[in-house]
């Protein structure tokens, strides 16, 4: 039966699509298109009605396409260390022209297929067909792809006009985030990680391009300090100075009112949003979740997203009423999923939840991105908080008060190599959880973008591991109740 | 009659199996040294059945754990991970056990129990350091038998430090102390010290409670055991079923598996 698709979420897509398609047409009619942190103050570039590219997703997209390692090793070959986060490298490699293509035949202009691609081919029983010549099962030739190569979108434009270079140009993956412009400005904010302000000054130089940059230190309290807020503030200023002379333009106050409202519209209803996982069962999974960060990263100053996600919002409602839920299976367990999804590696994380009944239905992504302000202090605090710039005191707090609104069993816990500054406090952190909560937690090993990095075998024991933990913690608890 | 069960333990070097009669006696036990992927799992289920004069007709439930597991859906009733079954196996063998260390050929768990359960856990990550797979590279780097290590480790007079906490560069690092001429019994001690210290930092993030057991494999090297009873300041209790801790694990859970589907 195919999968029925909500309003709200196809409302949602075509949200990100436009972001898209939008960026696209502006570089194709001379505009300027930014590249830009997930959490650079989006309002700022909205009052300029700037175009904005958001490099963390477009690499998690082209991780989630399996392109991660081709990108990864591109931008290890450019004298990229591969212990620099995997979005990073993807990204990096991306800004130097690097392309993930399909290998085609020159001469022919025809694709080259790849002999080891492509699912089984079955016959009208469901039934494997198994090929009488070599014993194996045969390939069914619609499932199978091109051999992936990696080009060069500098050398591609230096050809002369002619059928090599638009065979070339062709082959270039047709997914969205493989189709990107090339940054004219870049927009970081460091409070979503550090790695981010080399990252983005190394774009900057590449391609030799304006980097406008907004410093938020580590804090180490709890509470955002006024000072803090007046260094943020003035940076602020400082990036509307500096947009005003990138376009030409002034600051416009009425449209960056209304990009605040919008955002905060749209952070409103995405919190609403996470909080359907509270029922239980849950209406969705966290999975779903990790699907709309697009939406509330690309386009959370637009007041399309923030009608996308009032839309998800109203099927949500409908869906508790009538008790049904996206989630392939019974709901057994429920886990909080720490960190960033190996997005190569998705069906393989979800294959085990789903054969042990275990739904995703927390992610810490929901108050990182869901934040609501009344004034400018305000949204100088609320850039402040960002899950890697915030002391482990706000960290635990933040987590532990989801895992007990959305009545979580256990804990799984992503140790992303990409990602050291959210992997390294970690192991306190689990501590904690169980001491708190009274849960039990596994951790694995893996990365969001860069597959090399994990492993199935480990992550299934893990899982099932942290399943029978949960049986046995469960059963504990309902003893106890008797 | 007995109700017979059989446990397998598939893991990454070794199979080892146990058939138990009504969930408390052992009545056979194979090992094959040779594990997941090889014909080792086949080997040790046809030697266990044949020390037992049984055949898998005899036995009431089967249970598959050790990264292998999945191999055996044909042979095995249920899977289960062998977090839970060195649970079991050491609850069973050290009733009041509270913490587990088990280090395998490629894995070291740490495991919390609480009324012979299972509750939490920590595993390595992805790194063969403090792993059985660590002491066979030392051990062939020194040019003695695995087995001989605890032995050798105890005529230790010296002490080296192991500094890294990577197989490759550990075994760089005895390859510079051999050529200092550095004796074979200190290096080795060094080498205990170094598992020691990087399975108690595992450990110490689940927390430590008496009674510490310690299976697996690597538990017959004394050496290794006084390392980290040291390290821990805890007594490390060991059995001489230590190996077939995991089978004798999935054997018992294989006994209440088969009580609770009688019951249903």
């Amino acid at each position: 039966m195919a999968k029925t698709v909500s309003p709200g979420v196809l409302a949602l897509r075509k949200v990100v699509d436009d972001v898209h398609a939008d960026a696209r047409k502006a570089h194709a009619e001379g505009r300027l298109v930014g590249w830009s942190s997930s959490k650079f103050p989006c309002e700022l570039a909205a009052a300029f009605d700037l175009d904005v590219m958001y490099p963390e997703n477009q690499a998690a997209g082209i991780a989630a396409n399996r392109d991660g390692e081709i990108m990864c090793q591109a931008a290890e070959d450019l004298g990229f260390d591969n212990d620099i986060c995997g979005y990073a490298r993807i990204s990096l490699a991306y800004a130097a022209g690097k392309r993930a293509s399909r290998k085609v035949d020159l001469e022919t202009g025809e694709y080259v297929i790849n002999p080891n691609s492509g699912k089984p081919l079955k016959d009208e029983n469901g039934k494997v067909v198994i090929d009488p010549e070599t014993g194996k099962p045969k390939k069914d030739p619609k499932t199978m792809v091109p051999y992936t190569v990696l080009d060069d979108i500098y050398e591609i434009e230096a050809l002369p006009e002619g059928r090599e270079k638009e065979l070339r140009k062709a082959a270039i993956k047709p997914y969205r985030q493989m189709q990107i412009p090339q940054p004219d400005f870049v927009l970081c904010c460091n409070n979503i990680c550090n790695c981010m302000t080399k990252w983005y000054e190394n774009i900057a130089r590449m391609r030799n391009i304006p980097l406008i940059m907004i410093d938020i230190p580590y804090n180490n309290t709890v509470e955002v300090a006024d000072t803090n807020v007046a260094y943020v503030r003035a940076q602020f200023d400082n990036a509307i100075k500096q947009l005003e002379e990138l376009t030409g333009k002034k600051f416009d106050e009425k449209k960056f009112e209304q990009a605040c409202a919008n955002a905060n519209r749209t952070a409103s209803a995405w919190l609403r949003v996470c909080d359907y996982l509270q029922y239980k069962p849950a209406p969705y999974s966290g999975f779903d979740l990790f699907n709309h960060m697009a939406d509330i990263v690309t386009a959370r100053a637009k007041v399309q997203a923030a009608e996308a996600f009032e839309l998800l919002e109203k099927d949500l409602a409908e869906a508790v009423k009538n008790g049904e839920t996206t989630t392939p299976f019974p709901e057994q367990y429920r886990v909080m999923f720490e960190g960033i999804p190996c997005w190569p590696k998705l069906p393989n994380l979800f294959k085990p939840l789903k054969a042990n009944g275990v739904n995703v239905t927390a992610v810490v992504y929901a108050p990182a991105f869901g934040f609501v302000y009344d004034d400018l202090d305000g949204m100088a605090r609320a850039y402040y908080k960002a899950p890697n710039s915030v002391c482990i005191e706000q960290g635990v707090d933040w987590r532990e008060g989801i895992c007990r609104d959305n009545k979580v069993d256990g804990v799984l816990v992503h140790y992303n190599r990409s990602c050291k500054p959210w992997s390294g406090y970690m192991a306190e952190m689990q501590r904690r959880f169980t001491e708190d909560l009274g849960v039990p937690c596994a951790g694995f090993d893996g990365d969001q973008a860069d597959p090399r990095n994990f492993n199935e075998a480990q992550y299934e024991t893990r899982v099932q591991g942290l399943v029978e933990a949960m049986e046995a913690n469960k059963a504990k608890k309902e003893a106890e109740a008797k | 009659m007995s109700i017979y069960t059989l446990g397998i333990d598939i893991g990454s070097t070794a199979s080892k199996c146990v058939i138990l009669a009504d969930g408390k006696d052992i009545v056979s036990k194979s090992l094959i040294a040779v594990g997941a992927g090889t014909s080792g799992p086949q080997r040790a289920i046809a030697q266990v059945l044949e020390e037992a004069g049984m055949t898998k007709e005899d036995m009431s439930y089967v249970l598959a754990t050790g990264y292998g597991r999945n191999s055996l859906e044909s042979v095995a009733n249920h899977q289960m991970s062998e977090l839970s079954c060195h649970a079991k196996g050491a609850a069973f063998l050290f009733p009041d056990v509270h913490t587990v260390i088990d280090i395998g050929g490629q894995d070291v768990k740490i495991l919390q129990i609480e009324n012979g359960v299972m509750t939490n856990f920590v595993m390595n990550d992805k790194c063969a350091a403090g792993t059985g797979r660590f002491l066979d590279v030392m051990a062939r780097v020194l040019e003695v038998k695995v087995e001989d290590l605890g032995a050798l480790s105890a005529q230790s007079t010296k002490d080296v430090a192991i500094s890294s906490t990577c197989t490759v560069f550990a075994e760089s690092e005895v390859i510079s102390q051999l050529a200092q001429e550095t004796d074979k019994c200190d290096i080795i001690k060094g080498i205990h010290r170094s598992v020691a210290s990087r399975v108690v930092g595992l450990a110490h993030r689940v927390g430590i409670r008496d009674l510490v057991v310690m299976t697996g494999g690597v538990a017959q090297n004394v050496g290794i055991v006084q390392a980290l009873e040291e390290e821990l300041g805890h007594t490390v209790h060991t059995s001489p079923l230590t190996q077939y801790n995991g089978a004798l694990g999935a054997a018992l859970f294989a006994y209440q598996k088969y009580l609770k589907e009688q019951k249903a």
